[in-house]
């Protein structure tokens, strides 16, 4: 009975602690690549450097997504055995009502925007 | 049959957990801190939504493309990066418990933070100068919302930031302020994630669009 309270005791002792820190090394790494995925996105758009506005516009996202990554993993310190899993629980049931409310806020309203019959056909109708 | 859990010393069964263990002081803020977290990531959902929903209708204001500066905005997201690595300085120094380089680069941090906040409010004031404001248009409300939401984020970062160094200061590196500056440093590093939608898209697809 006792050593079992002592089992809890240590495991959670180790709970405590076990929130990944960074180093210098993992901190300059995520500066860097921050750095860098924010100066192309800048600069794509300042200069106009791709033919088309569809694919600079994806290619922005892209680099948005990605730099979300590589803030969450070198300065949040996000990783799958934070607090036993639940970090990422939380963060995954977070995304999923993130795109839900997103996507459908933009697509039902897209919809709606082009249902919408224009002005001067209405006024045109009468 | 029932089975009791913990039978207690006269033999009855016992139908609840006897008591739990003792937990440690703040053992669970962390966990507590990143669920608030995520439900501020809710709050900024929704803004963005409106934002995508009504960022097009200008009502014949100013569109994106008459108002943003995108070197003034560069230089703001570089603010907020540079912040973001000055408060992970604060926090690898915290961990080789050197309080007075903690301090200076909690206060390089909050530097950076001002001076973020002072050129967002100068671009607020400009706009608002030319007309463009909250009242403006479906577009203006939803900009003014978004990104004033996170100016003010990062205003309640800053007071928690110098409220902070202040305990420090009177307490220096004890574990509850270890556990605060940590709390901390998930708050702001979560700032700027959100400050990456907002310039990807508020400023850089606004002025594509």
């Amino acid at each position: 009975m006792s050593t079992d309270t002592h089992a809890v005791h240590a495991d959670d002792h180790h709970h405590g602690d076990s929130h990944a820190h960074g180093t210098f090394s993992t901190y300059m790494l995520g500066f860097v690549l921050s750095v860098v995925l924010t100066a192309i996105p800048f600069w794509l758009v300042m200069s106009g450097a791709l033919p088309s506005k569809q694919i600079t516009a994806l290619v922005i996202m892209a680099f948005a997504v990605v730099q979300i990554v590589v803030h969450m993993i070198y300065f949040l310190h996000m990783n799958t055995t934070s607090e036993n899993g639940w970090s990422m629980m939380a963060l995954i049931f977070t995304i999923v009502m993130v795109v839900i409310a997103l996507s459908g806020s933009l697509w039902v309203m897209n919809h709606l925007n082009s249902n919408m019959m224009p002005i001067h056909q209405m006024t045109g109708m009468k | 049959m029932t089975v009791a859990i913990n039978p207690s010393q006269t033999g009855e069964p016992v139908f609840y957990l006897a008591d739990e263990h003792p937990h440690p002081e703040g053992w669970s803020t962390s966990l507590g801190f990143w669920i608030y977290l995520m439900s501020d990531c809710l709050i900024f959902a929704i803004l963005f939504a409106t934002f995508g929903v009504l960022g097009g209708n200008y009502a014949a204001g100013p569109a994106p493309k008459d108002l943003f500066d995108l070197d003034l905005v560069a230089v703001n997201t570089s603010m907020l990066l540079l912040s973001s690595i000055t408060y992970g300085f604060a926090m690898l120094t915290m961990q080789q418990n050197k309080i007075a380089q903690t301090q200076l680069w909690l206060a390089i941090t909050g530097l950076f933070g001002l001076a973020f906040i002072g050129i967002e409010l100068t671009e607020f004031a400009h706009m608002i100068h030319e007309g463009a404001t909250p009242q403006r248009s479906a577009f203006l409300s939803a900009f003014f919302t978004l990104v004033g939401t996170h100016g003010l984020h990062v205003s309640c970062g800053l007071i928690w930031l110098v409220t902070l160094m202040v305990q420090v200061q009177k307490f220096g590196l004890i574990e509850a302020n270890r556990r605060r500056l940590m709390c901390l440093s998930m708050f702001w590093h979560f700032l700027d994630v959100v400050w990456i939608g907002v310039f990807t898209f508020v400023y850089l697809l606004g002025v594509l669009r």
